[in-house]
């Protein structure tokens, strides 16, 4: 059945920003769906607010529109465009849960729009757990039992019908928002409540527990002749109770004969069948008791999801590819599997290997929050390691996360005790106290009682810990085998990590690395995908007419060398917050971008949601940790020309000393220079060098040293490590007292790793530059001002490109300022400068010499690909030959908005600090500030109210004209204003109408009376200090939880009113980049 | 406990043995499933085979009474990556290791089996040996090339049933119509899959030995038979092709595998030998009248030559998308066909069970035209 021929142009829904449960996969997937709708022949219309992501990029769809993901924005592109058709389901829940609203209101109809691959009776199937269940229950599958409810009367009635402990599941929530396990009744009751509050339409499930059985996912597809294969299994290490983007995972599976296999196997088919998803793929769950092998099926996504992402990776089967080619009426049997090139698509991948996926938690930066792990997702990314055991994997996989260990040993606890409650209660790090209490010599039986982690994977970590005992000169090769690192024997044999390199390639003990080709060898795979292992040697056939001469035993390799010239682009590994898909783009534009030099690429990366691990990005894809061990090994096999560091974000960076060390040419940017802008004193000397001026500073190791400082710059002071992104154990610190606990609770602290501290500029306007440079020709790409003031981490600050308080002289100074940097560091590709201006003097903070948060921002602002430029600059390209001469400063606004992860986290503070909490970001562009940055408030799901009542409450120091002016807008825009009596009064004084209400500590009823009665409408609250009251964290949480937009600065309070403004007075309109970018060449300066 | 792996073109591959500990001999195939190790050690098709796994983590959840697919193990040896020192699942009864020991079975493990694969996929399956006591090279080769090899061998002798038996175990009651029809299953090394499938869909099930005549057969006056799957060179299996010659178009009859190719030889056809075979659960087969594919499971080292085939009654009904060979044949007049690949799976997917209800459609056909 070859393609349908009524559907000319396609309109795609991406997921918007990163966010906790939702993260860079859509954006693989997505781009994937482009390529393959494109390719053949149709118009794609596309909308996403992420601007960081490659599939915004302009020539990736025909009409691209980077606005907010509403159901008005929507609209307005449909009756604008036309589509013939909507994919829904390439773009996350976000996408699925638009697409519905999108149908329901009945725009679908009205522009004959039709909604192809699942439409809405088989996603509302799908997601409405009532329907859900009657279809199970229709084709005989069991499930766990439970009801639904609306509202507390008729949850408390189910909970008393299944026995505790009870699952809470909320319908319609992303990544399990607002679920949760209760064991009692108290907990019920509060989980019920939020629950109920956190769905879209007020339902929830309460389920029988089967927390503690086995989990497994299968990844399904589907075509319109109603052909379905299995793509995957996973089986996940943590059982049932942890959602499984928070699980170790596992493929394939490993526990399951094949009679269960197949049983599920039966049941998934059965499952994506009667739910009647037509084309495309979905994921399904199931849980199996592991004392009698009862199989209950768990939940059913009717789309591409994490999971697709990591089985794709995991296996090579493009999955979203695939589902766009089938949405458009292709069977899988016509369409070819691009590895092999002589199979088709219709058939299941058989691996020879073993993956296994790892989350990547961000606890550190938000310590009080709950780190317990449940059915609500808190990871912030994932790593995917692959090895041909699971030891191997697993051990690549936690070397792969970058969290500074090199194994899984050397957790501390105090007890025996503790380690056991570590044990019980899943938390980010209990594979680790697994390890330990393996040492320990708990038996399988014990851990398994505790952890109800299969004694399978129990097994292969008591190998792993027993053979870590006996790892010897001797049995190298064994180790290796089972993925321990050079570092790990090194710590063992009392040696340094070099030395056992050079020793064990005197042994010639190598990593050899093998094909994934989603058929276990049976066929020739012609993408080279590889990973690494250590396989045992064999003697090869003696050569024809050489009975007698036996060749050396050696171990099987399958890289390949072509002759042709390669570069290398180190990746950034999981994503983290500070460090996520921004650094992902610009390693793929590099790909690109050397692919059209005529360059082999090379990609490098650990990370299955991203688009560069995607086999066709570049010419060859080596899925491994990025560590300075792997990294190696890797040039030892492919001796690129070059090695691309200074994309991928601090990983790579941190990696670079080490490369150059061993011998490996980074190009771009030198090692040197890059240690010149990162080492606290060799950059204090060249901006003395070049008479720049810097927030006066110190280093120091003591809390004296500190305190010393401090007193002669004076408090406040920014207080930091040196070599970290994204802000991490960052702080501005106001006296004394908290400079002491600072310096005592930071254990990294050492005379190489001095604590930096800088003086606090207070009310300052932070300004961030990205420039390109190729050691001749240095070119502005943006200066993007901050909207919130100096001392909120530029990764949470909203910023607005081109600048739009800025004087002329500032500005200027800013270009000068770069201008010198770039020049004297000798950069060649892309920088970032951080400037605070106070008073008319400009303050340089930091500079970068690599590509930063905002290059892709950037680009899209400005429509040039600066990533692209910058990987071709490294290249020996000049710009002066790429065109790219002149600063381009667009008449139009971009906004870029940052998205929080504070809902997935009650009870903790929202305020925003130098340490970035951030997980993802948002791009509002349109003529006017206002409206710019309305969209992009839209985009970032903070409601901005257009009637109704905002509640004004400042700390001391921000009651100046700021909030007066922005009370007075407020109230022109006929809002009513009610405060606190501190500020009451001091609007009251200025002739501001302001109602009172009590604090929170002073009786009801108070402001959390009216937030949960949903009477406030918006929320402008400056925090009171370091260690704000707990009644604010109390409001602002309960306002968040609530969505109820939350500003915590004056800036960003008075950006507020403007957008209100600009939504009062003007409809939103949506317009494709494209037409943005066509006037941008007049722009430059 | 060391363990060599040696193949006759002197590739060595040296691992550490499990199970028995002795010498073997077979043709090296890799099968491709990722779960099922037991019932493809049980099934008698491997007869004559070392079987090497691709799936590297084998043994993870033992071996339990039930997945069995007869009553023994068949294969020469077993070759895996890595032995799972650990079985977990709540049905097991056995680790494969002592399962191995108890039937005598060589295993070896340790080994790069992928590169082995990747091996027999260019240069083709070939003999080879699995030693525990004899580490020299030379003499092993030697032992290898006058050990037996598949060609013009017939193993089905060595796996058919001595005698006559009903089937009755794991027979499920079938409500909706049990009993209807009475079965012949030729036992060429049937799998009891095909067994089970064919009581689930209303059967009453006799095997008989491979050798036994059509007369014999006819004087049971059975509704239908199945000619079994089977291990080695169908060629050489002459008594069998013969007594399905006599039988065709005297009552329905499905072909299984070797049985498929029993047919074909009866009908006329020639077969011969694939580069490596067809060992594994995830090959797409489309049946070619519907359009739909299903995936399949395989385990043949020869295939039907249908060109060879004069007979314009006889149409080719599938075909694996792998390699475009035909893997089913259905005749116009005669009431029989046959697939190549299994549709009772055991190990593998479950989508080609729809066979068995056609087999029984046929005899009832076949009945209510009488």
């Amino acid at each position: 059945m070859p393609k349908r021929s009524d559907i000319k142009k396609i309109l795609i829904i991406g997921s918007g920003p990163i966010i906790i449960g939702q993260a860079c996969e859509f954006d693989y997937s997505g781009t994937q769906a482009c390529k393959a709708l494109r390719e053949e022949g149709l118009k794609v219309i596309l909308v996403n607010s992420n601007p960081a992501t490659i599939m915004t990029d302009p020539e990736m769809a025909d009409r691209t529109y980077i606005e907010p993901i509403t159901v008005e924005m929507l609209e307005n592109i449909i009756q604008k465009e036309r589509p013939d058709a909507l994919l829904p389901t390439l773009g996350g829940q976000t996408a699925l849960n638009l697409s519905i609203q999108l149908a329901e209101k009945g725009i679908l109809d009205k522009y004959k729009v039709r909604m192809i691959g699942a439409d809405r009776k088989a996603i509302k199937k799908a997601e409405d757990r009532k329907l859900f269940k009657k279809a199970m229950q229709k084709i005989g599958l069991d499930l766990p039992k439970s009801g639904l409810a609306y509202n507390m009367h008729q949850a408390r009635k189910i909970s008393r019908k299944i026995s505790f402990p009870l699952i809470i599941r909320p319908s319609f929530t992303l990544g399990g928002t607002g679920g949760g396990i209760a064991y009692n009744k108290e907990q019920f009751e509060q989980l019920a409540q939020r629950g109920l509050s956190s769905s879209m339409i007020s339902e929830i499930l309460i389920e029988e527990s089967v927390i503690g059985w086995k989990e497994f996912e299968l990844e399904v597809m589907r075509d319109k002749k109603d052909n379905v294969v299995v793509i995957c299994s996973i089986e996940n290490f943590d059982p049932m109770g942890v959602h499984t983007g928070d699980s170790v995972t596992v493929a394939p599976a490993q526990t399951l004969t094949d009679r269960e296999y197949q049983k599920m196997r039966d049941a998934a088919i059965a499952c994506i069948r009667e739910i009647g998803v037509e084309t495309g793929g979905s994921n399904i769950q199931f849980a199996i008791n592991p004392d009698n092998g009862r199989m209950v099926i768990i939940e059913m996504n009717p789309r591409v999801s994490r999971s697709s992402a990591l089985a794709s990776k995991a296996t090579g089967f493009p999955i979203a590819k695939i589902a766009a080619k089938l949405a458009i009426g292709y069977t899988l049997d016509e369409l070819p599997n691009d590895i092999t090139k002589e199979t088709p698509a219709s058939f299941e991948p058989t691996i020879d290997y073993c993956v296994v996926k790892i989350p990547r938690f961000a606890f550190e930066k938000f310590p009080a929050a709950d780190s317990t792990l449940t059915i609500q997702m808190k990871s912030v990314g994932e790593v995917m390691a692959i090895g041909r055991t699971f030891k191997e994997a697993l051990q690549k996989g936690i070397r792969g996360l970058e969290i500074k260990r090199d194994g899984l040993g050397g957790i501390k606890y105090k007890d025996k005790q503790e380690l056991e409650e570590k044990l019980k209660n899943p938390n980010a790090e209990r594979l680790f106290y697994l390890y330990e209490a393996i040492k320990e010599n708990y038996s399988l039986d014990k851990l398994y009682q505790l952890t109800k982690i299969d004694r399978w994977f129990l097994q292969n970590l008591k190998e792993i810990v027993d053979f870590e005992a006996k790892i010897s000169e001797e049995n190298i090769l064994q180790a290796k085998q089972m993925g321990f690192s050079d570092r790990q024997i090194a710590a063992i044999l009392n040696s340094d990590e070099d030395k056992v390199r050079q020793l064990r390639k005197q042994k010639g003990i190598e990593a050899v690395y093998k094909l994934v080709d989603t058929c276990a060898a049976e066929f020739g795979a012609f993408t080279p995908y590889y990973y690494s292992t250590y396989e045992t040697p064999f003697k090869a056939a003696p050569l024809a007419g050489q009975a007698g001469h036996r060749p050396q035993a050696t171990a099987e390799d399958e890289t390949r060398r072509t002759g042709k010239k390669k570069i290398m682009i180190l990746g950034g590994g999981p994503n983290r917050i500070g460090q996520g898909i921004e650094f992902d783009y610009c390693c793929v534009h590099a790909a690109f971008a050397l692919k059209e030099l005529g360059y082999e690429t090379i990609m490098v990366n650990s990370n299955p949601e991203t688009v560069s691990t995607d086999y066709d990005t570049s010419d060859k894809l080596y899925f491994e940790p990025l560590t300075k061990e792997d990294v190696l090994n890797i040039i030892d096999k492919e001796n690129p020309e070059g090695v691309i560091v200074q994309l991928g974000g601090q990983t790579p960076l941190n990696l670079a000393l080490a490369l150059e060390k061993a011998g490996v040419k980074i190009i771009g940017t030198s090692a040197d220079a890059i240690d010149r802008a990162e080492d606290r004193k060799r950059f204090a000397e060249l901006v003395d060098k070049l008479g720049l001026i810097q927030p006066p500073n110190g280093t120091a190791v003591t809390v004296e040293q500190a305190k010393a400082i401090a007193k002669k710059i004076g408090y406040p002071v920014l207080v930091r490590p040196s070599y970290v992104l994204g802000g991490r154990a960052m702080e501005i610190v106001y006296d004394h007292s908290s400079l002491e606990h600072y310096i005592r609770s930071a254990a990294w602290a050492s005379s190489e790793r001095p604590v930096l501290v800088d003086k606090f500029i207070e009310d300052a306007i932070e300004v961030d530059v990205d420039m390109l440079a190729d050691g001749e020709t240095f070119v502005i790409g943006g200066i993007m001002e901050h909207i919130e003031e100096a001392g909120v981490h530029s990764g949470d600050a909203a910023m607005v490109l081109p600048t739009h308080t800025l004087s002329k002289e500032a500005i200027d100074k800013i270009r000068e300022y770069s201008h010198c940097l770039a020049k004297e560091l000798n950069v060649v590709g892309l920088m970032n400068v951080q400037y605070a201006l106070k008073n008319g003097t400009v303050y340089i903070l930091e500079v970068n010499p690599r590509a930063s948060r905002t290059v892709p921002f950037v680009s899209k602002a400005i429509g040039v690909p600066l990533a692209k430029l910058a990987a071709k600059v490294m290249a020996g390209i000049k710009l002066k030959d790429l065109g790219f001469t002149k600063e381009i400063v667009p008449k139009y606004i971009s906004v870029k908005e940052s998205v929080l992860p504070f809902i997935k986290f009650p009870g903790i503070d929202i305020t925003l600090g130098p340490e970035m909490k951030s997980t993802g970001e948002v791009m509002g562009i349109d003529t006017e500030f206002g409206r710019a940055y309305a969209k992009s408030q839209l985009a970032a799901y903070q409601n901005l109210p257009l009637a109704g009542t905002v509640f004004i409450s400042v700390k001391d120091k921000d009651k100046k004209p700021v909030i007066i002016q922005v009370a007075r807008s407020l109230r022109r825009l006929k809002f009513e204003l009610i405060s606190t009596v501190g500020t009451a009064r001091f609007l009251g004084k200025n002739k501001i109408t302001v109602r009172t209400i009590r604090r929170v500590s002073e009786g009801r009823p108070n402001l959390l009376d009216l937030i949960k009665e949903g009477k406030i409408h918006l929320i402008i609250n400056t925090s009171s200090g370091k260690i704000p009251r707990q009644d604010e964290i109390k409001i602002r949480s309960s306002a968040i939880a609530r969505g109820i937009a939350v500003v915590t600065t004056l800036p960003g309070a008075d950006a507020c009113v403007a957008g209100i403004k600009a939504l009062l007075e003007h409809k939103l309109k949506a317009k494709p980049i494209q037409e943005y970018h066509k006037k941008v060449t007049s722009n430059q300066i | 406990m060391k363990a060599l792996l040696l193949l006759e073109d002197g590739t060595v591959f040296e691992g550490e043995g499990f199970g028995a500990k002795s010498e073997a001999f077979g043709e090296v195939v890799f099968n491709t499933s990722m779960t099922g190790y037991q019932e493809i050690i049980t099934d008698p098709s491997y007869k004559g085979q070392i079987v090497t796994m691709t799936y590297p983590l084998i043994g993870n959840y033992g071996v339990n009474e039930e997945d069995i697919e007869s009553c023994r193990p068949w294969l020469e040896g077993f070759v895996v990556k890595e032995l799972s020192s650990i079985s977990s699942n709540w049905r097991c009864t056995m680790s494969l290791d002592e399962y191995l020991k108890k039937y005598n079975i060589l295993g070896i493990q340790g080994i790069d089996t992928r590169a082995l694969t990747r091996h027999l996929r260019l240069e083709g399956a070939m003999q080879g040996v699995i030693s525990t006591k004899d580490f020299d090279q030379e003499s092993l080769l030697k032992k290898l090339k006058a050990a037996p090899r598949l060609v013009g061998v017939d193993l089905v002798k060595e796996v058919t049933c001595k005698k006559a038996y009903d089937w009755t175990q794991y027979a499920r009651r079938n409500t909706r119509d049990a009993r209807r029809f009475r079965v012949v299953v030729l036992d060429c090394g049937v799998k009891f899959n095909i067994l089970r499938h064919l009581s689930r869909a209303g059967c009453k099930v006799k095997v008989m030995p491979a050798a036994t005549s059509a007369a014999e057969i006819l004087k049971l006056n059975p509704d239908g038979l199945l000619l079994s799957n089977g291990p080695g060179d169908p060629e050489a299996v002459t008594y069998v092709i013969e007594t399905t010659r006599k039988l065709l178009g005297k009552l329905p009859i499905f072909g299984i595998c070797l049985g498929h190719q029993m047919l074909g030889l009866a009908l006329g056809s020639k077969t011969y030998k694939l580069k490596f075979g067809h060992h594994g659960g995830n090959h797409p087969v489309k049946d070619l009248k519907t359009g739909r594919v299903a995936i399949t499971a395989q385990n043949h080292g020869f295939n039907l030559d249908m060109k060879s085939i004069s007979d314009k009654n006889v149409a080719i009904t599938h075909m694996n998308l792998y390699d475009n060979t035909a893997e089913g044949l259905e005749h116009k007049k005669l009431r029989l066909f046959s697939l190549q690949y299994h549709p009772e799976a055991g190990p593998g997917p479950h989508d080609a069970q729809y066979l068995f209800e056609k087999f029984v459609n046929l005899i009832s056909a076949t009945k209510t035209k009488r």
